[in-house]
C-alpha cells in the first residue's frame, strides 16, 4: 500500500556530522559492497573499466565550497542518501505498491518483484536518493541496511548501516529519532542538526549537523601570536636592482 | 528532465486520442456507419498507441497491470484506470454508432467525460511533482487539457469551435512558459537550502560525488534543449496554433487543408511537449550544481 501511515512506532534514521567528514568516500564504499550482495538486485556498473563508466549507488558524498563574507573559504563534505522522509512523497507516487514506509520503524523500501521501474518515485524525490539500476531494471535506495540492523547473527557491533559502522571520522550516526531520549537526537538538539530542503514539505528523518566556527586561520599580525621562525620566513627579495630598479623608481615618481 | 520519445509521444498523441474521444462522446460530429469506424479507428489508434508508448519506458513492462492496484494515492494508477474506463465505454458506445446506427447518449456523455479525466491524471502525473517547480502549477492541468480538446476539434472537424479553442489553448500555453520561467527562482529551494550550508556563506559546488555520469544527472539533468528554446517556441506555437488557424480559414481544399492542420498541430503539440521535458528543472541538480 502507497498511502503514508499516519505515524510510525520509531522513527529509525541517520545524523550526518558535516563538522567531522572528512570526505574519505568510506561509506559509499561499504554501503555498496554490502548492499550489491545482500537485499534485492545487485547494484550494477556500467562500462566500469571503460571511458564512460557509471553505476547504481545508494550512497554519495559531495563536496560544497562554502565563502563566508570575510575569511577562508570552507570546504564542506556532504555525504548524502534516503532521508527516511516522514511524508515520503516517493511513496505515495509509486502506482503498484512496491515502495512503502514501514510502520515499525519508519524505513522506506521497494519490493522489487513488485517494481515496474517507472521511475516515477526517482522523480518525487528531490534528494536523488533512488537510483533505477540500468541492469535490473528496478529502483534502487538505501534499505538503512535492515538486513543488519535486526540481524542476529552478526555480532552486536555490527548490527547498525554499514556506513555508520565503517566511518572512521565518526560522522554518521545511528538511532531513533523519535525518541527524544535516544543518544542521535540529543546530538541533534546539542549540535541544531538540520532537514534538508524543509521547503519542500518531506519532514525527513535524518538529520545534518552543521559545521562548527573554524578556529582562526589568520597569520600572526591579526591573531597577535609571533612565530620565532617569522623573520627568517620574511621575503628577501625587496625589489629590482641594477638597471630594472632604476627603471622601477622612476616610473615610481612619474 | 530527459525528454523521454516514448513518454512525449505517449502523452502528445493520447492527449489528442482522448480529446478526439470527447468530441465523438458529446455528437459533434453526430456520425454512424462507416464514417464512425473511421473516426473512432483514428482515435483509438492515436489513444491506444500513445498508452503502448508509454509501457516503453518501464523497467519491467511485464507487470504493468500492477499499476491498478494503487489509485488510492497514486496518479500514475488512477490515470490506468481512467484510461481503461474511457476506452471501454467509448467502444461500446461507438459499437452503437457504427453496428447499429443508434446513439446511446448517456454513454456518449460518461465516455466524453472519462475522456477529459483521462487527460487530467496524465497532467497531474506531472503537476504533482514539488520537485520540479515547472510542472508543479494549475497551468499544466490547463495546458494539457486545452491542447487536447483543441486538438481533439481540430481531428473532429468541429472548424468553428476548433479556431477559438486553438487561440485559448495558445494563449493557455504562452501563460505556462511565462510562469514556467519564474517557477524555479519562486520555490525557495536553492543550494542553500539545500545544503543548509547558506548561514555561513554562498555555497558552491566543488566537486560532485563521482567523475562520471549517473542515473540522476541522465534523467534530470538535461540542458541540451534550453539554448534554442525560445527557437523552439516559436515553432512550436506557429505549428500548433497559427498554421492550423490559417488552413481551417482557407475556402478550398477542405480536407487536404484539414488534414494539414491536423498533422501541424500535431508535430507543434510534440515541440511543445518536447520542451516541457528539456525545459523542466528538477531540485536534485541543485545538488550538482546544475539546473
Amino acid at each position: 500500500m502507497t498511502t503514508l501511515p499516519q505515524q510510525t512506532d520509531r522513527k529509525l534514521g541517520l545524523v550526518i556530522d558535516l563538522d567531522t567528514c572528512v570526505g574519505c568516500h568510506a561509506c559509499v564504499i561499504s554501503c555498496k559492497g554490502w548492499n550489491t550482495e545482500n537485499y534485492g538486485a545487485p547494484l550494477s556498473d556500467q562500462d566500469a573499466y571503460g571511458a564512460d563508466p557509471s553505476g547504481t549507488f545508494l550512497n554519495r558524498v559531495h563536496s560544497y565550497e562554502v565563502q563566508p563574507e570575510a575569511g577562508a573559504a570552507q570546504l564542506v563534505h556532504f555525504p548524502k542518501s534516503c532521508l527516511h522522509c516522514d511524508d515520503a512523497p516517493c511513496v505515495t507516487v509509486c502506482p503498484t505498491g512496491a515502495s512503502y514506509k514501514r510502520v515499525e520503524d519508519g524505513i522506506v523500501l521497494v519490493n522489487e518483484s513488485d517494481c515496474i521501474g517507472c521511475g516515477l518515485c526517482a522523480w518525487a524525490c528531490p534528494y536523488g536518493a533512488r537510483e533505477m539500476d540500468v541492469a535490473a531494471g528496478v529502483m534502487k535506495k538505501c534499505t538503512l541496511c535492515v538486513d543488519r540492523i535486526y540481524n542476529e547473527n552478526l555480532p552486536e557491533e555490527d548490527r547498525q548501516p554499514a556506513c555508520v559502522r565503517t566511518c572512521p571520522a565518526g560522522a554518521r550516526h545511528f538511532g531513533d529519532l523519535g525518541d527524544p531520549e535516544s543518544a542521535v537526537s540529543q546530538l541533534v538538539a546539542e549540535r541544531g542538526g538540520v532537514d534538508l530542503m524543509p521547503e519542500q514539505g518531506t519532514k525527513p528523518v535524518n538529520k545534518y549537523l552543521p559545521p562548527r566556527p573554524r578556529d582562526q586561520l589568520q597569520g600572526a599580525e591579526d591573531s597577535g601570536e609571533i612565530d620565532i621562525l617569522a623573520p627568517f620566513l620574511a621575503p628577501i627579495d625587496s625589489g629590482p636592482k641594477g638597471f630594472l630598479g632604476w627603471l622601477d623608481r622612476t616610473l615610481e615618481k612619474l | 528532465m530527459h525528454p523521454a520519445p516514448s513518454v512525449i509521444l505517449f502523452s502528445s498523441l493520447s492527449g489528442l486520442g482522448f480529446g478526439l474521444l470527447a468530441w465523438l462522446g458529446i455528437g459533434l460530429p453526430t456520425v454512424t456507419g462507416w464514417v464512425a469506424f473511421v473516426f473512432f479507428a483514428l482515435a483509438y489508434l492515436l489513444a491506444v498507441g500513445g498508452l503502448i508508448a508509454s509501457t516503453f519506458h518501464l523497467g519491467h513492462p511485464e507487470r504493468a497491470l500492477k499499476a491498478f492496484t494503487q489509485w488510492r494515492s497514486s496518479w500514475l494508477s488512477r490515470e490506468a484506470w481512467a484510461s481503461v474506463a474511457a476506452l471501454l465505454t467509448m467502444a461500446a458506445y461507438g459499437a452503437g454508432l457504427v453496428f447499429y446506427d443508434t446513439r446511446l447518449w448517456p454513454l456518449g456523455l460518461l465516455g466524453a467525460a472519462l475522456s477529459l479525466l483521462t487527460v487530467l491524471t496524465t497532467a497531474m502525473i506531472y503537476t504533482q511533482m514539488k520537485t520540479v517547480p515547472r510542472w508543479h502549477s494549475v497551468m499544466t492541468p490547463l495546458n494539457f487539457l486545452s491542447l487536447s480538446i483543441a486538438g481533439g476539434a481540430v481531428l473532429a472537424g468541429q472548424v468553428t469551435a476548433a479556431m477559438v479553442l486553438l487561440v485559448l489553448a495558445g494563449a493557455v500555453q504562452i501563460v505556462t512558459w511565462w510562469r514556467g520561467d519564474q517557477a524555479l527562482a519562486a520555490s525557495g529551494t536553492d543550494i542553500a537550502t539545500a545544503t543548509r550550508l547558506g548561514n555561513i556563506g554562498s555555497v558552491r559546488a566543488f566537486e560532485p560525488p563521482h567523475t562520471g555520469s549517473n542515473y540522476l544527472l541522465r534523467e534530470f539533468v538535461y540542458q541540451i534543449g534550453r539554448k534554442h528554446a525560445l527557437k523552439l517556441r516559436v515553432i512550436a506555437i506557429t505549428l500548433m496554433v497559427l498554421l492550423p488557424l490559417l488552413l481551417l480559414l482557407s475556402p478550398v481544399f477542405h480536407h487536404l487543408a484539414a488534414a494539414l492542420a491536423v498533422l501541424s498541430h500535431a508535430a507543434g503539440v510534440l515541440t511543445s511537449r518536447w520542451l516541457f521535458f528539456a525545459q523542466a528543472e528538477h531540485v536534485v541538480g541543485i545538488y550538482y550544481g546544475k539546473r
